[in-house]
Formats: structure tokens, C-alpha cells, sequence
């Protein structure tokens, strides 16, 4: 396993921290009626990206689902341009056209942000494709939820990837509901991570809530896919704690259930292992904490100020 | 009592072959199922069986004869002591449905190379780098991706039975050979995971052409088309482009009835972000596919399979291209102006002469060529020219490619309408199987004919 350093746990921290930050505020802001349309937080499953992220290269390519927040955060990218793109305002990374589920940076090679579910597979896979056609050592990380695991092209991106020996590592975030329908009612067969098994493609389960676990894995398997193994699949068990949208009220669920996934908080995980660790004090967490709800509360202020998108904005960027 | 050998119909759009090799001699006896011959059709080499038993008297092609029609006798077997007269022609009655439409292709065909309607046609003729030889536009479509393919690495092309079977419709052969296996990409039957793969390598820099081996099987694939390639410029703010040619045949071939004969004209051209193109030529088929393949958008190729026989001249320069979005006046005229595109064109023009030399009417003929964006310029000009508008197309009638331009019209030119606008589409039904289905599905010369009189008050 990838031998972590004390910045790492720091590092890991503060983005895990940045991100439920990041999330709560936006809830608070789609309450005020900020931000529209779609919202889906990702709080809760902070160390499935932020453990994934330890191990990536910044010549990686990333494609995600509509639940993509966390992952932009996580891949560096700027709070305020993503909560701008949140309220639907030209700072915003798609300049206001795109909203919650459609951010990408072509410039850090995060591709997406896809609304449609299991429709970034098969992209991911061209992506990692394209690594491979140009000779480059890069992988491309294919994020999927479990409700996308039933899904066509899922499969047939499962197929094209082993048949052609893609670099592409497949993620699949098991929140263990997709919308309102339990992974057990909607999937039959439940180890998701054995679904490529009919193409040839290894894959493994691990604990999401254990950034640690996550970080074992991720490496482990990005290692066999920069090597020219094909595709390899981690299904990632994770839990969110808020509904499927800004919508969902969640009924579909006991209140017992979330206390007993918040009782194994991943970000609680590495704060304790920082200060078992002795890698920080218990004042150096309460700056991090201090500075990082002044960081999302600065995003806020800046995608609440920032200008709605010009009239002539409608018709740019139909075509190039 | 002597049998003809004819020369089978191989395939649904099949309207001659060439007799590459004979497997049997005069004087051999046959029974039913021994080999007699290869036979090259339009889209592969294939050997023939004996359906009847006898010896062979004659064989009335000698290897290597190319174009010989369907239906042509090419052998007599039969008993050798019986006198037989052979005839060399095959009777006109023997002549099934479908190879009359494949005839009405032929003919349209040779109007295209001998009329006067073809001085007319402005860029073609104005072109001073015309080949003096005629080439199919299969070949014209198959040259120009060799072509970009030697410029740019980026290029490469997938879909399926392009590589190693050299094309379903033989567009993509010898490009395996040239390009290698790396470049040149056999998919499984897979539409919906290869599109979306190919729009994700569009997406990190790479331009690939996908063959749809034929568009029906697009719908397939359709969300990957629509809401990954077209959406994902504007969604992200102009930073990802997705720099895909989508091609293949499309619209009707020859009794393949409803599953694979539709044509996608109006549903591609609805969708904003991508572009669509319909050539009807091999010289505008290379111009246009040059331009699809340099485009930094998604560019939709509506190809036509009874099309891709058609022979023509084409400019040879590996620079030549017809720009994006422009319309082609095929022909001038001042009475009345008929909007098309793809093999309409042929029809419509057939439909021309006949419009001239019965009722007089010197017709315009617009062809597309583009489909999104539309030229309306041209449109609009020519009516406020000639006063009347008919469109025709292979599409389904309601909200077609037609629709949209009698909506234009009437917008921007409602004062110089002289009638109303009248569209020939298809019938408004599945595509039926029966040949005698399929040409009444289909508009005909004759539909044209009698809209042109209708706008033009002629009874």
C-alpha cells in the first residue's frame, strides 16, 4: 500500500472537510431558493473520492455522475466557480449553462458531470481509450452509481474495455439506494464488483466509510490498470446521508439506519487516526475546521454576487 | 428440355454482377448445390450453386465480364441430346419488382451523365479539377477518409464489419490494410457502448468516424448522440467539443421493410449542436465528408445505400470541400423551385425533364446538401425568383426537413408565394415489405410531377 505521510492525513482531512462544508452550504442555499433545478450532496461518502484521489495522477482523467461536487472539489478545483456554477452564474465553471450536474475542467482533465445515468461509462472508457491510442501511461477513473450497475451500457463499456485491454478503472460508488429504490430491490445479485467477472474483469468490495480501506484498493487496482491489465472494478460501499436530491425527504429508509452509517463518519475516521497519530494537534484541526468553513462561506458570498450569465450567453458555445 | 442459368440477385440493392471465375466447364454435368461460379456484387465476392441438373451446353460470359445485369442468362444447362435454341436474352416477364425500382436507379443514373440538366449544375461544372474518370460514390466516401487518415493521426474510424469484412457496404475497404487494426476498428454489435465510447475519445482529443452500419441501428445509440455529443460544448461552457463524423446509410434500400428503412433526416436536423449532411453525389459526397471530418463539432453523414453505385466525377485535390451549410442550385430555372437533398435529387431532376418537355415548366432544382444548418438564403431567393415551392424527401411527412423550410418560406417570403407550399414526402406509415408497397411508400417521379402541376395550376 501507498505509503502516506503526515501531509496526506492533513490532506485528506481538509478535503473530506471541504467537501461536507461545501455540501451543507449548498443545502442552504437551495433553501433560499439560490440554487434551482437538481441537487444531489454528496455528504457522507467524503472518503470514496478523497481515498481515490490519494493515489491519482494529474494526468488522469476523471468522468463522473450527476453526484459531482465532491469530486470536482477533490480534484482541486476552485469552491467558489463550482458553488457559482451552483447558482447559475457566469463564474461558474460551465458559465451558468451547465448547473449542478454538468461541471467539467478540460484543464484538469475532470470530464464530467454526467446527468444521465450509466451514459459516462461508455465515455470514460473512450477516454481511457484515447489514453491508450496515444501511447500516454494515464488511466481514466469511471465513476458509477449502484443504480447505473443495471443499466445497458454498462456492459457493453464492460465488454469494449476488456476486449481492447482499456486503462480504465471503474468505480462504483454503492450508496445502496439509487433515487428511492434499495441496491436489493432494483439489482439481482448483489456484488456489484463481481459484474465483470463474464469479461474477464477482476474486481473487489471495500469499505467506503474507511478512507484508508479506500486508499488500499485504489491503489492496488490503478497500479494493474497503468500496467496494461485492462479494466479493473472496485465497488466502494458507502452510504449517503442526505436524500437522493434536495427533494427527497428519504422515507424509504429508518432513521436507525443513517445513525448507525454516521456512527462510522469517514471524516471523524481520519480525525481520530490524526490525532492518535499525534500527526496534528487537537487546535491545528479546530483551524482547519475554522478556515474551512470561512473558505465555503466566502464560495457562497462570491456564487451569490457573481453575475447572472449575459442574454447573448443563450446562443454561445452551440457550436465551436 | 434446357434451363438458363441467370445472374443472381446477391443482395437487396444488387443490380448487376461481375463473372469473376467459372467453376464449371461446357460439357460438365451439375446436379443442384455443385458450385457453377463467383459472382462480384456491389458489396462482396460469392460463389453460386446449381439450382437444376444437367450438363452444361453453353456459358454466355466469359470470365472477367463485368456489369452483367440480374436476371441475365449467363448459362444453359439441359439435356445435350435434345436440340435447344438458346436464347440469349432473359424474357422481360421474368424480371422481378424489385429490380424495376433498381432500373428506375439505373436509368437516373444515366440522366445524371448525359443530360443537359447536368451543364447546369454550378459547382460541378464550374469546377476546372474534374476527373476525367467517373468514380462510385462508395469510392469518393472510401477515398476521402483514406485521405484525412494520411493527414492526421487523430483521425480513426470504428463500427461494425469495417475492418477485416472491408465495410458492410464495402465504404471502409482497404482501409484495414492501409491503417492497421490500431486505427481501423471492428466493434462488437454493440451501438450504444461504442458511441458513447467513441464521443468520450471525441472528448479527449481524439476525431473519430463511426460507421453506423446502417442509421436505423443510431436509435440505438441515440442518447450518447444527443445528450453526450451535441450538449456537452454548451453544457460545459465551450471548453469540451466533440469533434465525431456519425455516417452510414440512411433512409430506404430495397425491400428491408420497417425495422431498416427509416429515415433520420428531421430527427438529427432537430437537435441544436449538431450538423447534418445529406450528399447525393460522389463529388459533393467528398467535398461534404472533408468538411464533416475537419469540423470541431458533431457532424451527423446521412449516406443513401441504393446511392452508393452512383458514378460520377469528383475533384481529386486532397484539400477539396464543399463548406458546411451550403446549398447547391442544381438547376436553374424561373418557374418553379423544388427543395431537396440525397437521392431525391435523382428524382426530382428526372422529374425536371419530364415537367419541361410535357407542361413546359422550367423548374429549379435546390439540393440541400446541408441539412443543419439550413441555407435558406438560397430557398428564399429562388422563390422570390420562381413564385412556387415544392420539397421533396424520403422522410416521414410530419414535422420533416420540408416542414420546417414551408415555414421559413412562409415567413420571409409570404408575398412572393404564388400557391401554396406542397411537400412530397413518404407515406405516412411503416415502411411496408412488398416491392408494390414500397414504391407506393415511396415518393415516385410521378408524385413530383403532380405537385409541380398542382402549384402551378395545371390540371
Amino acid at each position: 500500500m501507498k505509503k502516506l505521510q503526515k501531509k496526506d492525513y492533513i490532506k485528506m482531512y481538509s478535503y473530506m472537510l471541504k467537501i461536507r462544508r461545501f455540501e451543507e452550504r449548498a443545502a442552504q442555499l437551495y433553501g433560499m431558493g439560490k440554487i434551482g433545478g437538481f441537487c444531489h450532496l454528496y455528504i457522507g461518502q467524503e472518503a470514496v473520492v478523497v481515498g481515490i484521489l490519494m493515489t491519482i495522477d494529474k494526468n488522469d482523467s476523471v468522468v463522473t455522475t450527476y453526484r459531482d461536487h465532491g469530486h470536482m472539489i477533490a480534484r482541486g478545483l476552485d469552491p467558489k466557480r463550482i458553488m457559482a456554477e451552483l447558482t447559475g452564474r457566469e463564474d461558474g465553471y460551465s458559465a451558468g449553462k451547465g448547473g449542478s450536474m454538468h461541471m467539467f475542467s478540460k484543464q484538469n482533465n475532470f470530464y464530467g458531470g454526467h446527468g444521465i445515468v450509466g451514459a459516462q461509462v461508455p465515455i470514460g472508457t473512450g477516454i481511457a481509450f484515447t489514453h491508450k491510442y496515444n501511447g500516454e501511461k494515464n488511466i481514466c477513473r469511471t465513476y458509477i452509481g449502484d443504480g447505473a450497475m443495471n443499466n445497458g451500457q454498462v456492459f457493453e463499456a464492460f465488454n469494449l474495455a476488456a476486449l481492447w485491454k482499456l486503462p480504465v478503472l471503474y468505480i462504483i460508488e454503492n450508496n445502496k439506494y439509487g433515487m428511492g429504490t434499495s441496491v436489493d430491490r432494483a439489482a439481482a445479485g448483489l456484488d456489484l464488483y463481481k459484474r465483470g467477472e463474464a469479461f474477464g474483469i477482476p474486481g473487489e468490495k471495500v469499505d467506503g466509510m474507511n478512507v484508508f480501506s479506500v486508499i488500499e484498493a485504489a491503489d492496488k487496482a490503478g497500479k494493474y490498470v497503468r500496467e496494461g491489465n485492462g479494466p479493473y472494478i472496485i465497488e466502494v460501499q458507502t452510504y449517503r446521508y442526505r436524500g437522493h436530491s434536495m427533494s427527497d425527504p428519504a422515507k424509504y429508509r429508518t432513521k436507525e439506519e443513517l445513525d448507525n452509517y454516521k456512527e462510522t463518519d469517514p471524516i471523524e475516521i481520519v480525525k481520530s487516526e490524526i490525532l492518535k497519530k499525534k500527526i496534528a494537534s487537537n487546535d491545528e484541526i479546530e483551524k482547519i475546521n475554522k478556515d474551512t468553513v470561512e473558505e465555503i462561506k466566502n464560495a457562497a458570498e462570491f456564487a451569490t454576487n457573481s453575475p447572472f450569465p449575459k442574454e447573448n450567453e443563450l446562443y454561445t458555445d452551440v457550436y465551436l | 428440355m434446357s434451363t438458363e442459368i441467370l445472374m443472381p440477385a446477391l443482395s437487396p440493392t444488387m443490380t448487376e454482377g461481375n463473372l469473376s471465375k467459372w467453376l464449371i466447364k461446357k460439357g460438365d454435368t451439375v446436379k443442384a448445390g455443385d458450385l457453377i461460379a463467383e459472382i462480384e456484387t456491389d458489396k462482396a465476392t460469392m460463389e453460386v450453386e446449381a439450382v437444376d441438373e444437367g450438363v452444361v451446353l453453353d456459358l454466355l460470359f466469359k470470365e472477367g465480364e463485368a456489369n452483367i445485369p440480374v436476371n441475365k442468362a449467363i448459362a444453359i444447362i439441359g439435356d445435350p441430346n435434345e436440340k435447344v435454341e438458346v436464347k440469349k436474352e432473359a424474357p422481360e416477364e421474368k424480371v422481378i419488382e424489385e429490380n424495376k425500382i433498381e432500373k428506375t436507379t439505373e436509368k437516373k443514373v444515366e440522366i445524371k451523365k448525359n443530360d443537359k440538366i447536368d451543364k447546369q449544375s454550378a459547382k460541378l461544372e464550374e469546377d476546372k479539377n474534374l476527373s476525367s474518370e467517373e468514380i462510385t460514390m462508395r469510392q469518393a466516401l472510401r477515398d476521402t477518409m483514406a485521405e484525412e487518415m494520411r493527414k492526421d493521426k487523430k483521425v480513426f474510424l470504428l463500427g461494425e464489419e469495417v475492418a477485416e469484412y472491408q465495410g458492410a457496404y464495402k465504404v471502409t475497404q482497404g482501409l484495414l490494410e492501409e491503417f492497421g487494426k490500431k486505427r481501423v476498428l471492428d466493434t462488437p454489435i454493440s451501438e450504444h457502448g461504442f458511441t458513447g465510447l467513441a464521443v468520450g475519445a471525441a472528448f479527449k482529443g481524439l476525431r473519430p468516424i463511426l460507421e453506423f452500419m446502417t442509421f436505423n441501428f443510431s436509435m440505438q445509440a441515440i442518447d450518447q448522440i444527443i445528450n453526450s455529443a451535441a450538449k456537452t460544448l454548451y453544457m460545459s461552457g465551450g471548453q469540451i467539443n466533440c469533434p465525431i463524423v456519425f455516417r452510414g446509410p440512411n433512409g430506404a434500400a430495397a425491400q428491408v421493410a420497417a425495422q431498416h428503412s427509416q429515415d433520420f433526416s428531421s430527427w438529427y436536423s432537430q437537435v441544436p449542436g449538431l450538423k447534418v449532411i445529406a450528399p447525393s453525389t460522389p463529388y459533393n459526397a467528398k467535398g461534404l465528408l472533408r468538411s464533416a471530418i475537419l469540423d470541431p463539432n458533431p457532424v451527423i453523414f446521412l449516406e443513401n445505400e441504393i446511392l452508393y453505385g452512383l458514378k460520377g466525377p469528383v475533384n481529386n485535390d486532397v484539400n477539396f470541400s464543399i463548406p458546411i451549410g451550403k446549398a447547391n442550385i442544381e438547376k436553374e430555372g424561373k418557374d418553379l423551385t423544388i427543395v431537396t437533398y440525397s437521392i431525391m435529387l435523382q428524382k426530382s431532376k428526372e422529374a425536371a425533364l419530364k415537367l419541361k418537355d410535357e407542361y413546359n415548366l422550367d423548374v429549379e432544382i435546390i439540393d440541400l446538401q446541408t441539412l443543419r444548418p439550413l441555407d435558406t438564403e438560397k430557398v428564399i431567393n429562388s422563390v422570390k425568383k420562381t413564385n412556387r415551392l415544392i420539397t421533396v424527401e424520403e422522410s416521414w411527412p410530419f414535422g420533416s426537413v420540408g416542414s420546417e423550410i414551408a415555414n421559413i418560406v412562409q415567413r420571409d417570403a409570404f408575398d412572393y408565394l404564388d400557391s401554396p407550399i406542397l411537400k412530397v414526402n413518404s407515406a405516412d406509415v411503416p415502411m411496408p415489405y412488398s416491392s408494390s408497397l414500397e414504391k407506393l411508400y415511396l415518393p415516385q417521379v410521378d408524385d413530383i410531377i403532380n405537385a409541380a402541376k398542382k402549384v402551378s395550376y395545371i390540371n
